[in-house]
């Protein structure tokens, strides 16, 4: 058989066959003899104390085995959700599972019905009486400022922290200035929806005494180390399991009040115990993302240099803490320059609390803010100094030759050639031509805007020292005596397409037919422990660990290959999959006949040892830095103010790439949750607490016909911080695409003087604008 | 208020249902989802579940010929009548077109909205046999996809349409 390269190969995804076939267990699919079923009683108000919780009606429910409060879990000694951070300060509020005697957002679990039935357990919920003395709302993080609502009396304020960062001479800056320019950025709620909402499946071996969670989670690990510490269980008793996932987004990056409370109850009753989200619930109950108010400062020099940037980031947090919730506005600050060379920044992060679901990780979680608030930043400096928004971004990137390139902010950039992309991508889009284009519609009186959007963004996460917990990823390497491979990932994808991407990398690297090669992900029992898929990280840090482990499974196969010829380790090689003595053809051996040969351990070189199996871990030394250009094309419909995406470009650099097709998906979907956020998406609580966009119908998740056709191109700049010299692609689409789509519609807005509109751009807002603005 | 627990008593009806072409006889309650008849009853769990409110069309399969949403359909509406669910399309060992097209063109991600987007699409070309890109963005509207952006889902459908009509 030819060698061939996997590696950079559009194959398909091993995953498929049994996604597209119906065969694929996601959580609520497993099926366990004796199955209970829990509903979680939740608050109908945004704030309020409980002044009596009676449960005997849903007790005498026929069908209900138990109805449980906080008081049951406090009296077993079961702990909070727990959060990670390493802010040097932050008041973290108390957060049971259940609710304890106060009620803070709307959707708190107070009460769990478990019955034996799932419509009986729903029933029976509605059995449980609750009182409740209404307290005073804040949902608005500006008036809760003014702490005279406090969220969590206790601490006297509603600031659960202040972070300042700061570099350079911010106001010599602005004192010397040409022009100044102010902005408010409102970066709104938004909600993940992942279409598989969460599900728990908590089984108790009482024999054993395990506890067996199958859960929809991104983190299989870090919930296992999570809920040892809840429930009071040594670690080794629990196994945590993440069958198929249907999307997490970050949102299932998580422990949530329901996975500590079926894993109880299914100790307390000694049967399994089953919770499947209703979509009411999960837009209510499920983390939301982004929430930022962004006041920008920027100075500028009249040719468009940005001299100095202030910027002071509202953080709406919610009620309580979920697992990274003070963490993520952090990341707005530290990513704020974006990838122009800014000296003097001055920046500060004000976390507040407020009677709403807490916002935690969301695709991007911190970054789309930073380039929303920046790239708005540059075409507001276009349009205030008569330049074109390319030129001013010209002026200000950091330059290839600058690399590595540490910012203002103390981060260091791997590696970056920002212009040359963006040449690419203008290239590509025939930007002279747009420009063109749009000059004659305008004469004909169409609203034809063209907006760019030259992201930046951190991800590989990451360093350990620079991470709220660790940041490493494992991986085993077992060749078995067949010659088949075993691949055990730390990381936990669910969609991302590791299990063929990392075949790919295995194939390549040892010569395997990659039939021969399965990836095992998402069990605790089975894969040694790993933090798990978020933050762009899978293949950049799960896929080096990956890299190291096959190093040494081939350093020992070529051990144990030149011992059978007599010949020195140092004399043989990997060529084309095969190990080969150095400039002697005639002489070859394959991974698996030394698998076979380790695992029969009588022809091993004196001293080694059987077998031929590997893990590693691989601690990233920085985090990556992918890149890129958008542009986007819209028009307006000045009679309804709707905006139609006419040509979406995206120039993404994220360096190596193992499976092209793989990551165009990852941009595609990226892209998708970017243009949401920008037109069409938006959590909306009113004064009271009460969500308004508790459904498919009221939250405006992007149908097919909302979106155009993408296209995509890459540059390559591959980065030494792994070695697989990848960057992750998770998130960029995402990071990206809010402001390109902003900006255009910006620029197609422009002739009325329209400089800026809050996002979503729903088509009330824009036709208003115009309206405002003269009309046509 | 209280209510009264319907389940405590439930009534109960029998029904008569060819799904996948195999026949089945179910007593179910009246209020019976067909997509819990699907997935509890007979272990169909391909079909899958995204909001209960007929919004996501996670949960599409086909009533006689013609898709529909099961989680917006009682069991007892199913009496008399014939269901197909993804697992009755196709196998990994025999692929549908659809199934086959959605796979060679990367239509999905995570999977879960994937099995009712192809019951959409397969009654879509079915309608339809030669859609254009915005026939088939139109024709999808009731199906959510949170991981594709709907891109390489259009393609594959497109593709879909040019095998079957060989």
């Amino acid at each position: 058989m030819a060698f061939t390269t996997m590696v950079g190969a559009r194959i398909r995804r091993r995953e498929d066959p049994r996604l597209i076939t119906g065969r694929a267990t996601y959580t609520d699919d497993f099926k366990t003899i004796g199955t209970l079923y829990a509903c979680f009683v939740r608050s109908p108000y945004g704030h309020a104390k409980i002044r009596a919780i009676d449960t005997s009606g849903a007790k005498d429910h026929p069908n209900v085995v138990a109805v449980y409060t906080s008081d049951d879990l406090s009296k077993d000694g079961v702990k909070g959700l727990p959060c990670a951070h390493k802010l040097p300060e932050l008041n973290v509020p108390p957060h049971p599972a259940l609710a304890d005697g106060e009620v803070r957002y709307v959707g708190e679990p107070v009460a769990v019905v478990v019955a034996d039935d799932p419509y009986a357990a729903r029933d029976a919920a509605e059995l449980v009486e609750i009182t409740y003395d209404e307290l005073p709302v804040v949902v608005d993080p500006l008036k809760a400022l003014d702490g005279k609502v406090l969220v969590h009396p206790g601490f006297g304020t509603n600031v659960a922290f202040r972070l300042p960062i700061a570099a350079g001479d911010v106001e010599g800056a602005f004192k010397s200035a040409d022009v100044i320019i102010k902005q408010r950025f409102v970066n709104q709620r938004l909600a993940p929806v992942p279409v598989e909402t969460r599900a728990v499946l908590a089984q108790w071996n009482p024999g054993e005494e395990i506890l067996t969670l199958t859960t929809s989670t991104q983190i299989p690990h870090l919930l296992r180390t999570q809920l040892a510490v809840a429930l009071g269980l040594p670690e080794n008793h629990i196994r945590v399991i993440a069958p198929e996932v249907g999307g997490g987004f970050g949102a299932k990056l998580n422990v949530y009040s329901e996975e500590i409370a079926c894993g109880w109850i299914a100790m307390q009753l000694n049967r399994p115990v089953k919770f499947t989200e209703t979509r009411s619930e999960c837009f209510t109950a499920m983390i939301h993302g982004r929430d930022q108010i962004d006041d920008v400062e920027v100075a500028v020099k009249n040719d468009g240099t940005i001299l100095g940037l202030r910027l002071r980031v509202v953080a709406n947090l919610g009620a309580y803490f979920q697992l990274l919730t003070p963490v993520i506005p952090t990341l707005t600050l530290l990513m704020a320059p974006g990838c122009y060379a800014i000296k003097n920044i001055a920046t500060e992060c004000i976390g507040v609390f407020t009677n709403t679901m807490a916002t935690d990780a969301y695709r991007g979680a911190g970054r789309p803010e930073a380039t929303y608030l920046i790239e708005r930043t540059l075409d507001l400096i276009a349009c205030k100094l008569g330049l074109d928004p390319v030129e001013v971004r010209r002026r200000n990137f950091i330059k290839a030759d600058q690399f590595p390139h540490t910012t203002a902010m103390g981060l260091t950039y791997d590696s970056g050639k920002y212009e040359a992309t963006m040449d690419q991508a203008l290239k590509s889009a025939d930007y002279a031509g747009l420009r063109k284009e749009q000059t004659q519609a305008r004469r004909a009186g169409r609203l034809i805007g063209i907006g760019l959007s030259t992201y930046v963004e951190v991800c590989g996460m990451g360093p350990s020292a620079a991470m709220p917990a660790a940041g490493w990823d494992s991986a085993t390497v077992r060749v078995e005596p067949t010659g088949a491979v075993t691949v055990l990932t730390g990381v936990s994808p669910h969609g991302q397409g590791e299990e063929t991407t990392f075949a790919q990398i295995v194939a390549d690297e040892l010569g395997v037919p990659i039939e021969q090669i399965t990836v095992v992900h998402g069990d605790t029992d089975k894969v040694q422990y790993g933090v798990g898929t978020f933050g762009s990280r899978g293949t950049a840090v799960g896929g080096a660990a990956l890299k190291l482990a096959i190093d040494v499974i081939k350093e020992k196969a070529m051990k144990i290959a030149a011992h059978q010829w007599e010949a020195s380790p140092a004399d043989v090689e990997y060529r084309d999959g095969k190990i080969m003595v150095k400039g002697d053809p005639s002489k070859a051996m394959t991974t698996a006949e030394t698998g076979f040969l380790a695992f029969m351990g009588d022809k091993l070189p004196p001293g080694l040892e059987p077998g031929l199996d590997a893990t590693r871990r691989f601690e990233p030394p920085n985090f990556v830095y992918p890149f890129g250009t958008h542009i986007c094309v819209v028009e307006i419909d000045p009679q309804t103010g709707s905006t139609k995406i006419v040509r979406y470009l995206a120039t993404d650099d994220c360096g190596k790439v193992i499976n092209p097709m793989i990551v165009d998906g990852q941009v595609h979907g990226g892209l998708a949750q970017g243009i949401a956020q920008a037109l069409f998406e938006e959590v909306v609580y009113d004064e009271d607490g009460q969500l308004l966009t508790g459904t498919l119908l009221d939250y405006a998740v992007p149908r097919a016909a909302h979106l155009p056709n993408f296209e995509l191109d890459h540059t390559v700049t591959p980065t030494d911080v792994n070695p697989l010299g990848v960057k992750g692609v998770g998130e960029a689409g995402t990071i990206g695409s809010t402001p390109a789509v902003v900006n255009a519609v910006m620029d197609a807005l422009a002739p009325f003087g329209i400089t800026h509109i809050d996002m979503p751009l729903k088509p009330e807002k824009v036709w208003n604008a115009i309206q405002q603005a003269g009309g046509l | 208020m209280q209510t009264k627990p319907i389940s405590s008593a439930p009534a109960q009806t029998t029904i008569e249902v060819a799904v996948n072409g195999e026949q089945h006889s179910l007593t179910v309650e009246p209020r019976l989802l067909l997509v819990h008849m699907l997935r509890e009853s007979l272990g169909l769990t391909g079909t899958h579940i995204g909001c209960d409110t007929s919004s996501c069309g996670a949960c599409t399969v086909l009533l006689d010929g013609k898709s529909v949403k099961s989680c917006t359909i009682l069991a007892v509406q199913a009496d008399g009548r014939e269901v197909t669910t993804i697992e009755g399309i196709g196998t990994s060992r025999s692929l549908h077109p659809m199934q086959e097209a959605f796979w060679a063109e990367h239509g999905l991600q995570c999977g879960y909205c994937t099995t009712g987007m192809i019951m959409a699409s397969v009654d879509l070309i079915t309608r339809n046999p030669d859609p254009s890109d915005e026939q088939i963005r139109e024709g999808l509207g009731g199906n959510v996809c949170r991981c594709t952006g709907y891109h390489n889902i259009v393609r594959a459908v497109k593709a879909a349409a040019k095998a079957v009509k060989k």
